[in-house]
């Protein structure tokens, strides 16, 4: 059967288990809707929080960043791992005990302040709509490789996919859809990994294959050879990087805590039954996620050295159909400059003939490696499973920003559930069509605003949520001050550095480097401004007086994990 | 009540110390390992992999995912020591 009947047949049945789970799981109530009753056990949420995590950007992306980067891209590797880290230790566990739906929710609260729940709401609002936008894309890249419609049509079908399961399931349709989805992409990328690894070292676990020898005979390590060559063809050698250690260092700390302050992922810990069981679950989401995780650097390392032994000095008559299909799209350039015929790959862009995106790395990986059709129609099946599983995810907050933190919390308090649930609907869906508006014409710079978005949540709520719970006499005035103060500062970096708005357009930004503040990129800088904001935060709060003695109280309950074995409500 | 605060400030102090020593270990593990002394570590080998490159690539991801996991060890043992787990809800409400 050829790739194409393949993929037809694996996205047909894994949206065919979507569609039954929102079937299945359809909500009559806020709270189900919001946070899918509060009753989802350990090891479903830690999936969905997995897969929930796990976008397009992980799945596609990632390790073909790391391929062309080599140590360098060990930021996200250690960034988007360790987050989880401070996520578990500081934040759920509390999260949980206060008890309520959204992020905005406990900052309006702790702060005693409809001024801090708005600053929230934007910032979860301009958070998650600048993420959900790369999501879609991801789904029309996949649709259009893959199926061979246009990628408009294919973020149309993604579209009406995920506004069926989230609008009529909410939360409770997205978490156990998630689950699915995190069974799929998991599988999706593992088989292609496993496969090439005993392709290439003979060893059946990736992780171990990329630190063996190559099964060619040589007896040489797989690093050490990706080295060398790499080194022959002008490149950084792999294990080596070119960002400055203070780069590096600011590039992780800033993703580590811009993932432990994204509204989408906090809010999953809200569904479980008790204190005991966030913590649980996020240590199982963090054994699920490393994974994949670990798997990716193994995948780049195969995909690069296999890239290069391909096309190398090789001529381009001969080269293999996957060559071919990926040039049609645009993602894979060769022009012959020097007119010999073969294909010169080198790091002097003056002599190179070869422009790979590395996109489609992880996605060509299989074709590439000469594996069997079924497991390319796979990984188009699992890229799709996780830009739909995030998508998902940050629509609920989107539509809880708006219906919950909005309608309810300042205009409409005295709503009834029934059309705090409509608004809800009707806000999911609104969001879904702005998100498939940018999917499909998408701004020339979705990467660099989802740079933007870790940045923002490090810059803004982290430092007020930490501050929240571990600092009972913070106030209000230190905290607003210190997240407008964290997100203003995060924006015009990374207006001035990143898309040189002060500086005649995009084209200055390459010559703006050597004015970076203390070297460090607008990826990094989130790590920056989070310490003024907590510096502004604990300076304001000094000069002004302490909260009152019922939310002092607040934090004290919090911080006893007892008690949270129901909700509120019940 | 005086007790039960004071039995909440014993608390939280513990959990406040096994906060600090995990991250500590974090810490280490990625900026320590994985980037400040990356280049001194490189120096040894394990297999194919330098150790410094390994442990900002693969290990400080096994070491994340071990600190989750005896972190909800350790707060569930405090838990209990303090009587805070859900299967004494009644006495201490």
């Amino acid at each position: 059967m050829s790739v194409q009947i393949w993929t037809y047949i694996l996205i047909g049945l894994t949206f065919a288990v979507y569609i039954g789970i929102a079937l299945w799981s359809k909500v009559s109530t806020t709270k189900d809707f919001y946070v899918a009753g509060g009753g989802v056990s350990p090891w479903a949420n830690g999936m969905a929080t997995a897969a929930d995590w796990m976008s397009a950007a992980s799945f596609i992306s990632m390790a073909g960043i790391i391929s062309f980067s080599g140590y360098d891209g060990s930021v996200y590797l250690m960034g988007w791992t360790g987050g989880y880290v401070l996520l578990a230790l500081l934040l759920a566990p509390y999260l949980r005990k206060f008890g309520k739906f959204t992020v905005p929710d406990f900052i309006g609260e702790r702060y005693y302040s409809k001024t801090a729940r708005i600053v929230a709401v934007i910032c979860a609002l301009l958070v998650s709509f600048t993420y959900v936008a790369g999501q879609m894309r991801g789904v029309g890249v996949v649709f259009s490789r893959f199926l061979e419609v246009d990628i408009n049509t294919g973020v149309f079908i993604g579209m009406i996919i995920v506004l069926f399961y989230a609008v009529v399931g909410g939360m409770k349709g997205i978490t156990y859809t998630q689950v699915a989805q995190y069974c799929v992409l998991i599988f999706a990328f593992m088989v292609p990994a496993i496969f090439i690894s005993i392709q290439m070292t003979g060893n059946p676990i990736p992780q171990l294959g990329m630190g063996s020898t190559l099964n060619d005979g040589s007896g040489m390590y797989l690093i050490e050879k990706l080295n060398g060559l790499s080194t022959e063809l002008g490149f950084t050698e792999y294990t080596s990087g070119t960002k400055s250690k203070l780069d590096v260092f600011a590039i992780t700390l800033a993703l580590m805590v811009g993932t432990a302050g994204l509204p989408h992922v906090i809010v999953r810990f809200f569904t479980v039954k008790c204190v005991k069981d966030a913590r649980k679950s996020a240590g199982i989401a963090l054994l699920l996620i490393a994974i994949l995780y670990t798997t990716a650097p193994a995948v780049a390392v195969f995909a690069r050295t296999n890239l290069i032994k391909t096309v190398s000095n090789q001529p381009y008559s001969e080269m293999p159909l996957w060559f071919k299909n990926w040039e049609t799209t645009g993602l894979l350039q060769f022009e012959d400059k020097n007119k010999d015929g073969n294909i010169q790959y080198v790091a002097n862009p003056a002599i190179n003939e070869l422009t790979v995106d590395r996109d489609i790395m992880v996605l060509a990986n299989p074709e590439i490696a000469k594996l069997p059709a079924w497991v390319i129609a796979l990984v188009a099946a699992g890229g799709l499973a996780a830009a739909l599983s995030t998508a998902a995810g940050l629509l609920l907050v989107i539509s809880s920003s708006i219906s919950h933190d909005l309608i309810k919390s300042i205009f409409n308090p005295n709503i009834s559930e029934k059309s705090e649930l409509r608004y809800a609907r009707i806000s999911s869906t609104i969001a879904v069509i702005i998100a498939g508006y940018f999917g499909i014409n998408p701004p020339g710079f979705v990467a660099a605003v989802v740079a933007l978005a870790f940045g923002l949540a490090a810059a803004s709520f982290f430092p007020a949520i930490v501050l929240g719970i571990f600092y009972k006499r913070m106030n209000k005035e230190g905290a607003i001050a210190g997240m407008v103060v964290g997100i203003l500062l995060m924006l015009y970096y990374m207006l001035k550095f990143k898309f040189g708005i002060f500086d005649g357009g995009k084209s200055a930004v390459n010559g703006l480097a050597k004015d970076w503040w203390f070297g460090i990129s607008p990826e990094g800088f989130g790590a920056v401004a989070m310490l003024v904001n907590f510096i502004v935060s604990l300076a304001i709060n000094s000069i002004t007086s302490p909260p009152p003695a019922d939310v002092q109280e607040m934090v004290e309950t919090i911080r006893l994990p007892n008690n949270a074995g129901v909700n509120s409500d019940h | 009540m005086t007790s039960e605060k004071q039995k909440a400030t014993a608390y939280w102090k513990e959990n406040i110390r096994y906060l600090i020593i995990l991250l500590v270990i974090w810490f280490l593990v990625s900026y320590g390992a994985g980037i400040l002394f990356k280049d001194a570590l490189d120096q040894f080998q394990i297999a194919g992999f330098k150790l410094g490159f390994w442990f900002a690539q693969q290990g400080s991801i096994y070491v994340f995912v071990i600190l989750i996991f005896i972190y909800v060890r350790l707060m569930n043992k405090l838990d209990k020591k303090y009587g805070y787990n859900a299967d004494s809800k009644n006495k201490t409400s």
